[in-house]
């Protein structure tokens, strides 16, 4: 079991409360829209479940998954 | 059966009559009657066991036409497998601008795609279909229209079709932009999942076909798998429609071989033979020396070696003397421009990159253009709901690589007198409001 960090693009506007968050996970572009590293370490669940819970427009989601099944 | 089902070698490569059979003669729109006179008429499915043309088109191997290249038959039993009333969308949308091949042939055989949406909706189990054209083409949807009311009148299909006008824009001819529209949204790409198999249509399994791939579907069900693969190879069955456009003598619609040469398919069209470069796959294609492309087969297979694809069987020849960096510049603004305006790095990305691409070809780079192409196409690629933003960036690298030589001299701010030359194309207004409804 691992836990996962997945966005809707659609959905997200760039507040960037998620970078502020979980910058150990979450980087910017250049425009203000993040770039995140999808696998998330057991040791910050926590702070990406506080990423997820900021986001303005409930654009991040955490999913369990196991490894094997993960898309690539 | 009076059509010519085997392969005419033609003094350049294999020229197939199936799809086209009875174009020449017809030169419009094929009546009901020259319809069946050419390929007779459908095999009603339950004489055959609706499962039956699942096997057929599996067997077939006949893969999707508008693009992704994707098992048909796979695609078929998926949705035909799932619970409940299915539904299918023939695409007919073909938003790519450098292809015809969609609209040409629903204006000479609007029966053909017909038969293939009524069989596959008989196949899957669906209780209704739908034909999306873009609404740009009037005459096009008059024309169908009109076919399916021929239809109505002898009683052909159990399944209705009906026929819908939606937005012309690039992005509006994928598939989630359908099924959004046809459920009462805007012709925007959705997130995934769910897929339209899975989600579709009024939430119920979808099946989405380009109009292409159903004519195939409506030839395979009255002559058979076998009949379908004694055309193309082991790893591309068939015939498929091509659009060859740019330096070329006779520009317009092939019905080609699968597994033909690029070059064969150039000289079929009588390409120029100063020409080097040409475009691959169309707006969303790649750029390539022709000498490097002519002895691969142009298909999925021979061509994934070299990162480029078919797409919708685009080639658009460069011509001699003009360059190959503004009409790369000029197609990336296109699709910045067309974006749906949904995701971050397509709504600021594109229009970024194709800034940097319009300076680099006009020979007044600010910095240093090529190195912030380079890093911004790592922030653009694979970020979207849509594969919109990867294809404009794969375009533009292809460009970069394939004019590598162009781009330095650009660089270092050396006129090109070719960048100046006419433009095929008008270029496009980034800030045009697109109506999305």
């Amino acid at each position: 079991m691992s836990m996962r960090l997945e966005i809707n693009p659609i959905a997200c506007t760039g507040h960037g409360l998620c970078a502020d968050l979980l910058p150990e996970l979450v980087e910017m572009d250049e425009w203000g829209y993040p770039i995140i590293g999808d696998q998330v370490p057991n040791h910050l669940a926590v702070h990406a479940r506080r990423a997820v819970n900021a986001c303005p427009t409930l654009a991040l989601r955490l999913t369990r998954t196991r490894r094997q099944q993960e898309k690539s | 059966m009076n059509l010519d089902t085997t392969a005419r070698r033609a003094p350049h490569g294999a020229q197939v009559s199936r799809l086209t059979a009875g174009w020449q003669d017809a030169g419009r729109a094929a009546t009901l009657r020259q319809h069946a006179a050419t390929y007779g008429l459908l095999p009603t499915i339950s004489g055959r066991g609706g499962h039956s043309l699942l096997d057929e088109v599996a067997a077939a191997r006949l893969t999707g036409r508008g693009g992704a290249g994707f098992p048909t038959g796979v695609k078929m039993r998926t949705v035909a497998s799932k619970r409940g009333l299915r539904v299918v969308v023939a695409n007919g949308m073909e938003s790519e601008p450098a292809s015809e091949k969609d609209q040409a042939l629903l204006a000479r055989a609007p029966h053909l795609v017909l038969d293939g949406i009524s069989a596959a909706a008989e196949a899957v189990g669906a209780n209704e279909a739908h034909l999306c054209l873009p609404r740009t083409r009037d005459w096009l949807i008059d024309s169908l229209l009109a076919a399916v009311a021929e239809r109505q009148r002898a009683e052909l299909d159990r399944v209705p079709v009906f026929v819908h006008d939606l937005p012309p824009n690039y992005v509006s001819s994928e598939e989630t932009s359908l099924v959004h529209w046809l459920n009462g949204g805007e012709a925007k790409p959705t997130n995934t999942p769910p897929r339209p198999f899975e989600r579709g249509v009024s939430k119920r399994p979808t099946l989405v076909d380009n109009v292409e791939t159903l004519a195939h579907v409506a030839l395979i069900a009255r002559y058979g798998a076998r009949w379908f693969r004694e055309a193309g190879r082991a790893d591309a069955a068939g015939t498929m429609l091509t659009t060859v456009s740019g330096a070329v003598a006779q520009p317009g619609v092939y019905e080609i071989e699968a597994g033909s040469g690029v070059g064969e398919v150039l000289a079929m069209a009588g390409a120029d033979m100063a020409s080097q470069s040409v475009l691959i796959g169309g707006y969303f294609g790649t750029w390539h020396d022709i000498s490097e492309v002519a002895r691969l087969p142009f298909t999925a297979a021979g061509l994934r070696l070299i990162g480029a694809a078919p797409g919708a069987a685009v080639l658009y020849v460069l011509p001699p003397g003009r360059c190959g960096l503004a009409e790369a510049a000029r197609i990336l603004s296109y699709l910045a421009g067309q974006g749906a305006q949904q995701c971050g790095p397509c709504i600021f990305g594109l229009p970024a990159i194709a800034d940097d691409l319009a300076q680099l070809a006009s020979a007044r780079p600010e910095g240093d253009p090529i190195g912030r192409m380079q890093r911004r196409f790592g922030q653009i690629a694979g970020r979207g709901a849509c594969r919109h933003p990867d294809g404009a960036v794969r375009m533009a690298e292809s460009a970069l690589r394939t004019f590598a030589a162009d781009a330095h001299a650009h660089e270092r701010r050396r006129t090109c007198l070719a960048a100046q030359r006419p433009r095929p194309y008008p270029p496009q207004s980034r800030t045009a409001q697109l109506d999305w409804r």
